[in-house]
């Protein structure tokens, strides 16, 4: 909402500070999002005494003054406005000043006669559409004062926020009661120039069904859709520029001049959040006036030229014949009020909020009156804006009102009535206030309080510009926010205990986030949008993209991307984690299944570039894949192993359930980009079990190297599995220690060396006994895989 | 000693040996010690041919001259050594580089996240979790939000495809696997099963709908603090990410007052900023909140003077607040005359931005090494 300043101090009486308007305003919940000084450009600009006139010798329609500007040294200046007068004073700018339009004045000879500077019009300046003779300042300031100090022809336009719950605040007579609250003032309507003598007679009251108004007949079809309508039929206007007053209020608060009918009326609408209407008797068939719904075939060119088709859904305005405005949203172009208009038909109506919000985001526009009535405006004001609107316009526009308006409200309704317990106030803010100053703070935003002490109550009147207020609840937050929420003491206090405990799933997620890292990976987030991955992937039905039309089944896919965006800005060396929530269809109509997982890419250097290796950092290859993998699944689904299927390694809970793999990555590579491993996983939630300690050995163990020449196709963990089966109860661990292929051992066989480590709990073991253990690894490989002892 | 001419002749040599450099040290060892043809070994060999008298007297004497032998052998080699080292370390030269490892790096967003649920579990809030895809019900209903009203405008939602175009493929493909992992079947809650009313399907425009689920499953006193990752219609660009975290956070007990939630949030901006930083409450509306504030600290870049960054008012907007809406309490079953409550919610990116001067949120999604490794451990 655009506010304009001097516009509030018309409602205060009093003089606004810009900045302290905005501080208030956002500490009763509507903060400044700007405040914009309007008419910049006049900081140079002084009063000027002139003091004397003379005809201009060269030129019939000029004349020079000798201006006093409080410099000392008077100024010649040539000028052609024919009411400049000796011993009047006039806004005055000096050479080398820029005025508003972007001119700068220069010292120049007019027609043989020097002039310094300028005797401005409020056109010149900004300040107004007069520009027909220069600005008399009928003021006391001397001559060198700057015009803005001795003047308030200034104005701010201040914009605020205003939260959906508060259609008051986007009239500035709403603003302008906060304002008085929080100033401690009264506040009332702006006088109106030229309206001092206008008397408007109140409405006549029509229940429902068509009457008639100044010989147009009026008929409402949807008394929900349209609960209330005033009509007025006025006569005789004179349409044409609007006084400067009226101009100045709408340009600082953000609208354009249009003609002084159709500007009295946006005028109600900024000052009373009631949008109004006027359309052009003439234009109108019938002369009728029909709120009804719209038809399925209808169109309507709007106001802004564009052509809206209607439907059976919609509300519209309608003459006999065609629709004449949409409600509540856009009037018709061809009943706009034009120059050429004599005769009105004015419309003050409120339209159901949630009708006017479906219309109008069919249409695909917002309006300032759709905007409005989707927030509610004041069905029990709109008496008054109509008076108000009737008013400016006889004042502005002349013309006569042919009868008095009507008012057709169905169903009348008084103000609701809510109760107020000052106990609940005291349970919900923990504060007590007295009975006075609850009503006091209610009473300012315009609530009638009745006070019932003998039950502990309040019964308070809610006025129709809050139609937020329904319940005790907002009463206590209005009482909180004009009490002021700094007024609410600060203080930590003891919590009860509660029994609940963290959330499984973070904690396991935490463990894997600070595990990865401590192996050196560095944890990235990616957006949770994909492509279709398969008929498991949760479709999104208005996605922001078509690349991302689809929830991720995995997380390597962007990982993958990454690493892609990495390499296009020359890192080849990339090591990621991330850990975020992946989504598989469950079935229909039933929310996606989702999984949180982990997932890790590493490419490149394994390590940083080192002097010492002569720049040749080792590569991640596939063994730190498996590494990582498995210190992954150590802290993400500790109950699950690592198996080898084809060319990926997968991670298999007891069960027999797959939750993760580890593999080679496609990846759009540059030619010089290392190969990509990666792995994902889900995290397990089940709750861990803490370690069992296994006693420290207090006997030495015996290592024995086993070197084998192994067939292909004996993988090592067939070996090993073998290995150790024939081992012996001695056996403490068995480790693969090399692996060597070459010339010494010819195609179809390489060489495996593992490493036996043997101790008894309790003695030390005998060389015979170790060397009985080997033996029998030695026979049983060789029997069972033809595996052979390679000669040392 | 002995007169044995051999040992006579031997131990002059002894005291030559502190003065012999590696390669000399290395010859006498083996003239004198050598297996094969060694002075004294070759004396040793000859014992078993002398008098048993000679022998054990020529024998102990040449032992003893072994071992004087093999000590001066040992440290004259030690010394070398010292002094060989001694050599090398003065051209080392010490301004060359050391040999880095990988440091492991946590997400700058995820390191903001983890201090402020730190500071509120100090408190006693629990960190609680709930879906990202939810229903209209406890994404908005549940949570007070009028049916077609402009509060909705804040809300941009993304809506799920519910699948009915695919179920019957679905039905029929039930329980086999597909994809990297099979589709577990889904615990679903009683809530869940009672969908229809639930309306249409959706990611999660706030972290909200988990105080729902929470208060629906849990009775008072509850203090939990939710985060995750929520989502609105918002281009992608400098201010706004499709997808972004939140921490949302819940006290409900007797007798929590609007004085507990100021107290409790500016203990946690003055433990999350600094000790002496001033905030503010001003409101505001949130249709699950009844009274609502928005929680604003001192600007942290300019201490409150006014700047650019908090546009000159010296604020700047942290998290919405109030106590939590009747009608939220009424919608999940909780006694709202007993039991009163207060609920926050903030943008830990937002604050990650100001923190670290990021000035652009898609830093924090795209995985440039450059970017995070800044933040290592």
């Amino acid at each position: 909402m655009k506010l304009s300043r001097k516009w509030l101090e018309a409602f205060l009486r009093r003089p606004l500070e810009a900045r302290d308007v905005a501080a208030r305003l956002a500490m009763l919940g509507a903060p400044a999002d700007s405040i914009e000084p309007l008419h910049r450009g006049l900081e140079a600009v002084v009063v000027g005494l002139v003091e004397a006139v003379r005809p201009h010798p060269n030129a019939d329609r000029l004349r020079i003054a000798t201006v006093e500007d409080g410099s000392g040294t008077t100024k010649q200046v040539v000028c052609g406005a024919p009411n400049v007068t000796a011993g009047v004073k006039y806004p005055f700018a000096r050479v080398g000043v820029t005025l508003p339009g972007g001119l700068t004045l220069e010292e120049r000879t007019i027609r043989g006669e020097l002039s310094q500077g300028m005797l401005c019009s409020a056109r010149e300046l900004g300040l107004g559409q007069d520009g027909d003779g220069i600005l008399a300042l009928d003021i006391g300031a001397a001559p060198g004062t700057a015009l803005t100090s001795a003047l308030s022809v200034t104005d701010d336009q201040i914009i605020i926020d205003v939260t959906p719950n508060r259609p008051d605040l986007l009239g500035h007579k709403g603003v302008a009661r906060e304002l008085a609250a929080s100033y401690g003032v009264p506040f009332r309507l702006p006088d109106i120039s030229g309206a001092e003598r206008i008397d408007v007679p109140p409405a006549r009251r029509h229940d429902f069904g068509p009457t008639t108004v100044g010989g147009v007949r009026v008929a409402v079809d949807d008394r929900l859709g349209c609960p209330r309508l005033h009509v007025a039929v006025i006569r005789g206007v004179t349409v044409g520029p609007s006084p400067a007053w009226l101009i100045d209020r709408l340009t600082a608060a953000g609208m354009r001049s249009i003609n002084n009918v159709v500007d009295a009326t946006n005028y109600v609408m900024l000052e009373l959040n009631q949008p109004m209407h006027a359309y052009d008797l003439a234009t109108l068939k019938g002369p009728f006036l029909w709120v009804r719904r719209g038809k399925a075939d209808e169109r309507l060119v709007t106001l802004d030229g564009q052509v809206r088709a209607l439907d059976g859904e919609m509300m519209v305005i309608a003459d006999e014949t065609t629709a004449v405005g949409i409600a509540g949203v856009m009037g018709a172009e061809h009943t706009e009020v034009k120059a050429t208009t004599t005769d009105l038909v004015l419309e003050c109506a409120c339209f159901e909020t949630r009708s006017v919000r479906r219309t109008r985001s069919r249409l695909g526009i917002s309006t300032e009156a759709s905007y409005r009535f989707e927030r509610g405006v004041d069905l029990q004001g709109q008496g008054d804006a109509m008076r108000r609107c009737i008013e400016i316009i006889l004042a502005v526009a002349g013309g006569a009102l042919s009868e008095v308006p009507v008012d057709i409200w169905p169903q009348p309704g008084n103000a609701p009535r809510i109760f107020l317990r000052l106990a609940r106030v005291a349970q919900v803010l923990g504060l007590e206030l007295p009975v006075a100053r609850v009503e006091q703070c209610l009473t300012a935003i315009g609530c009638t309080v009745l006070s019932k002490p003998e039950d502990g109550r309040l019964a308070v009147d809610v006025p129709g510009w809050r139609p937020d207020i329904v319940g005790e609840i907002d009463l206590i937050e209005e009482v909180a926010r004009i009490h002021g929420y700094d007024a609410v003491p600060t203080e930590l206090r003891p919590f009860r205990v509660g029994t609940l405990r963290d959330a499984d799933i973070e904690v396991v997620a935490d463990r894997v986030r600070y595990g990865l890292a401590a192996v050196g990976l560095v944890e990235a987030q990616t957006l949770p949008f994909g492509e279709r991955e398969d008929q498991w992937s949760v479709e999104l039905n208005n996605p922001l993209s078509s690349e991302g039309a689809y929830l991720r089944r995995r997380l390597l896919t962007g990982l993958v991307h990454q690493v892609e965006a990495n390499w296009a800005v020359q890192t080849g060396a990339v090591r990621l984690f991330e850990i975020g929530t992946v989504f598989t269809v469950a079935g229909p109509g039933q929310l996606p299944h989702e999984e949180k997982h982990v997932a890790a890419v590493v490419t490149g250097a394994r390590i940083p570039p080192h002097w010492s290796d002569g720049a040749n950092a080792p590569q991640w290859d596939r063994w730190d894949l498996r590494a990582l993998f498995e210190a992954a699944i150590a802290l993400a689904h500790p109950d699950a192993s690592v198996q080898v299927e084809g060319t990926t390694w997968t991670a298999v809970t007891p069960d027999g359930q797959v939750v993760g793999r580890a593999r080679q990555l496609e990846a759009d590579a540059p030619p010089w980009a290392a190969p990509v491993w990666g792995f994902e996983l889900t995290l397990d939630p089940a709750p861990r079990f803490p370690v069992r300690y296994r006693p420290l050995p207090t006997t030495p163990a015996v290592a024995r190297d086993l070197s084998l020449a192994v067939p292909d196709g004996v993988t090592a963990e067939v070996l090993i599995r073998a290995a150790a089966r024939a081992a012996g109860s001695f056996l403490e661990v068995l480790d693969l220690v090399d692996e060597y292929r070459g010339p010494k051992l010819g195609a179809g066989v390489r060489g495996l060396t593992i490493r036996l480590v043997f101790r008894a709990p309790d003695r030390t073991l005998r060389d015979a006994e170790v060397d009985a253990s080997v033996a029998a690894v030695v026979q049983a490989v060789q029997q069972e895989l033809g595996v052979q002892l390679r000669a040392s | 000693m002995t007169d044995h001419p051999a040992l006579a002749a031997l131990t002059p040599r002894l005291a030559r040996i502190p003065t012999l450099d590696a390669v000399s040290l290395e010859a006498e060892e083996i003239a004198v010690l050598g297996r094969k043809a060694g002075a004294l070994t070759n004396l040793l060999k000859e014992l078993p041919a002398l008098d048993p008298d000679a022998r054990r007297r020529v024998g102990a004497a040449a032992n003893e001259l072994k071992a004087r032998f093999e000590a001066a052998i040992a440290g004259r080699r030690v010394a070398l050594a010292h002094a060989a080292k001694a050599k090398a370390d003065a051209v080392v030269d010490l301004t060359m580089p050391g040999r880095i490892r990988h440091t492991g790096a946590i997400h700058p967003v995820s390191q903001v996240v983890d201090e402020i649920l730190g500071i509120f579990r100090e408190l006693g809030f629990v960190r609680a979790v709930g879906p990202e895809a939810e229903t209209e019900w406890h994404n908005f209903r549940a949570l007070n939000f009028p049916a077609d009203h402009p509060a909705m405008d804040q809300h941009d939602t993304i809506y799920l495809d519910t699948g009915d175009r695919r179920s019957v493929e679905m039905d029929r493909r039930r329980g086999r696997t597909s994809g990297l992992f099979p589709t577990n079947e889904r615990r679903q809650s009683e809530s869940d099963r009672r969908r229809p009313h639930y309306g249409r399907m959706l990611l999660r425009t706030h972290t909200s709908p988990v105080q729902v689920r929470l208060m629906q499953d849990t009775a008072p006193p509850i203090r939990a603090v939710m985060p995750g990752m929520v989502y609105r219609k918002d281009p992608f660009d400098a201010s706004h990410a499709p997808a972004f975290l939140q921490i949302e956070g819940l006290a409900i007990d007797e007798g929590i007052t609007f004085v507990d939630l100021k107290g409790t949030l500016q203990h946690f901006a003055r433990r999350f900023f600094s000790p002496r930083t001033q905030v503010r409450f001003r409101p505001s509306y949130f249709p699950f909140t009844e009274p609502s504030a928005e929680m604003d600290v001192q600007c942290q870049l300019c201490g409150g003077a006014g700047c650019p960054a908090c546009k000159g008012t010296g604020w700047m907007e942290i998290m919405g607040c109030g106590m939590v809406h009747e009608e939220v309490l009424k919608n999940v079953g909780i006694d709202h005359e007993k039991y009163t409550g207060f609920a926050f919610g903030m943008g830990p990116q937002r604050i990650a931005l100001q923190r670290y001067g990021v000035n652009d949120i898609r830093q924090f999604y795209s995985g440039d090494m450059r970017f995070l490794t800044q933040f290592s451990l």
